[in-house]
């Protein structure tokens, strides 16, 4: 057995991909809600980010919990460098979602400004980069098995 | 490594919440304003309710407290009818929609420091037979209102101001009970209702009511669509029920009342939250016709709040600067002046502020009863504590909410909506001693 296989079938898991998605699908329609709200003042493009931020970073904790729980589950010590990549990544995305949304608690103006721009674009880039980590080379190693 | 990250984070947020500095004087006419401190998460403390235990209120040396109703159903305004009997409105309205994650959770922190007691949506009368200062009769005089709050008293008319509406009922001497609905006099603003009271004064010949009227939000967060005809005092002419903006900008004018050596329209205004611990101070102000406080461009005269967009330079420019800070986040309910005398002494000349206490710090404030002693019709000096010790150990044994000032018994009477409790402060040894004073 090629010992870097339990660790990518964690990832190649659907329910994994799923789970997955809502941060991918999310962040970013928080960051377009966000720059809409920037440009019109009309409150409820920031509601809308309030909520898509929340439902990304339920998400997101589960994605992390699951990440976190395959450290316990043996595939720590068969951990490559991409799945270390990985756990920092989703770690880092589910940190700044959470913060991102005290940030959009404020009230009025305050909800977005500069700090909640910049925190739906840091998280936008990594579920991004957290998708391609996951799912990057999901056709070489489908060719392979 | 992960859980420790996440615990540093949390700890990282809490320090965000900056602290009180006990050097600011935050009352009177020129109150210090720190700087703006919109901190990720607002400083919070929730003192959650707890019994008296056979305790009181603690009143100034040569006062008596005592309660005169209890068992009451989150009591928040009175009125004194001419034969003396008092009359309390009971209720909790609002029906504010959670529109953000944040609504929901606010919610369930706030509710912690509540009764959990359902609004009576009622008015109670408490009739004192042979004036020694105990109620012998307690009973329901109006049931089936909505939320009541706001009540006045004209030329034989009861009018009550519920959540929703104006109603008035005609009143006959010593009666002990009305059969409801009554007759609307006029609807009121009611579209979400976020500050739902309807505070309600006459005015001194009887003519007008003035009814205040909250925001329907903290800082405009809800857009300003909804905050028309919001955040305003009402005047509403008694014969016709017409009705037309009086004062405007007054964030959440809880309680008004005539100042009787000016017969001037005052009021006592709940200012915004999550500017810090010391901002923004409700205040006790006179409420000047057809002006504007600066809900929500700015605070105290030009203090602009960046929170609300697009801002308003015009109406910043004209916001006038309101006469009295009473303290930050303290949530002044309660107004009444005195007259006669008062209750003598210090008391003698200015104004009851019962004060519901604050959640917006981490050193709670309010939370008691003050004075503000007037002269000439204007404050004329520090607030001075009337009824203490609401607070005990981090729980909140009682929360004022309306204050009234008996002038026949020379007493002061304050609603308490966690202890559902009707307090009487009065000199020991009743009224003979004032007068001999």
């Amino acid at each position: 057995m090629d010992q870097t296989l339990p660790h990518s079938r964690s990832f190649s898991s659907p329910l994994h991909a799923v789970l997955l998605a809502f941060p991918v699908a999310l962040y970013p329609a928080a960051l377009v809600s966000d720059i809409t709200y920037l440009n019109t003042a009309v409150i409820q493009w920031s509601n809308f980010s309030s909520w898509l931020i929340a439902g990304a970073d339920l998400f997101a904790g589960i994605v992390l919990t699951w990440a976190v729980l395959s450290l316990f589950f043996g595939r720590a010590t068969h951990m490559r460098r991409r799945g270390i990549a990985y756990h920092v990544v989703v770690a880092v995305m589910f940190v700044a979602g959470v913060t991102n949304a005290f940030q959009h608690a404020r009230d009025g103006w305050h909800s977005v400004g500069t700090l909640g721009l910049a925190l739906s674009v840091l998280c936008t880039v990594l579920a991004l980069i957290a998708a391609f980590i996951a799912y990057g080379d999901a056709n070489i190693r489908g060719g392979r098995t | 490594m992960i859980r420790i990250a996440l615990l540093a984070s949390v700890f990282a947020l809490a320090a965000c919440q900056s602290q009180s500095d006990p050097d600011l004087d935050q009352t009177g006419t020129l109150p210090d304003l720190p700087e703006q401190n919109d901190t990720l998460l607002p400083a919070m403390e929730i003192p959650t309710p707890a019994g008296w235990d056979g305790d009181l209120p603690t009143v100034p040396e040569g006062f008596t407290i005592t309660a005169i109703a209890e068992d009451l159903k989150i009591p928040r305004q009175m009125l004194l009818l001419p034969n003396g009997d008092i009359l309390v409105a009971e209720g909790s309205g609002g029906n504010a929609p959670a529109v953000r994650p944040k609504d929901v959770i606010a919610g369930l922190i706030k509710s912690r420091g509540k009764s959990s007691v359902e609004g009576g949506d009622r008015i109670t009368l408490l009739r004192d037979q042979d004036g020694d200062g105990q109620t012998d009769l307690q009973t329901t005089f109006i049931d089936g209102l909505d939320a009541p709050y706001g009540l006045a008293f004209v030329d034989g008319a009861l009018y009550v101001a519920n959540q929703d509406n104006l109603v008035s009922f005609q009143y006959t001497e010593g009666a002990t009970s009305i059969e409801g609905p009554g007759t609307e006099l006029t609807k009121l603003p009611a579209v979400i209702n976020h500050h739902w009271t309807k505070a309600m004064t006459a005015s001194p010949d009887g003519s007008m009511l003035y009814v205040g009227i909250g925001s329907n939000s903290n800082i405009g967060e809800r857009g300003m669509d909804v905050e028309e005809d919001r955040a305003v005092v009402w005047e509403i002419d008694r014969e016709t029920g017409a009705s037309r903006i009086f004062a405007s900008g007054l964030r959440n004018p809880t309680a008004l009342s005539f100042n009787p050596w000016t017969e001037q329209l005052w009021a006592v205004v709940n200012e915004r939250d999550e500017l810090g611990p010391q901002l923004v101070p409700d205040y006790l102000t006179s409420v000047r016709e057809d002006a504007f406080y600066g809900w929500p461009y700015s605070y105290f005269g030009q203090n602009v709040d960046p929170r609300i967009r697009p801002q308003r330079p015009d109406l910043v420019a004209q916001a006038i600067v309101p006469d009295y800070a009473l303290g930050s986040h303290v949530a002044a309910l309660g107004l009444d002046f005195t007259s006669e005398g008062g209750l003598g002494g210090p008391f003698a000349e200015g104004a009851f502020v019962g004060q519901h206490g604050s959640w917006n710090r981490s050193d709670p404030s309010g939370y008691k009863v003050v004075f503000v002693p007037f002269r000439n019709g204007r404050p004329s000096g520090e607030p001075i504590d009337v009824a203490t010790g609401f607070l005990k150990d981090g729980h909140a044994r009682g929360r004022p909410v309306g204050v009234l000032f008996d002038e026949q018994r020379r007493a002061l009477l304050i609603a308490d909506d966690v202890s559902n409790t009707v307090w009487r402060i009065s000199r020991q040894g009743g009224p003979t001693v004032l007068e001999e004073q």
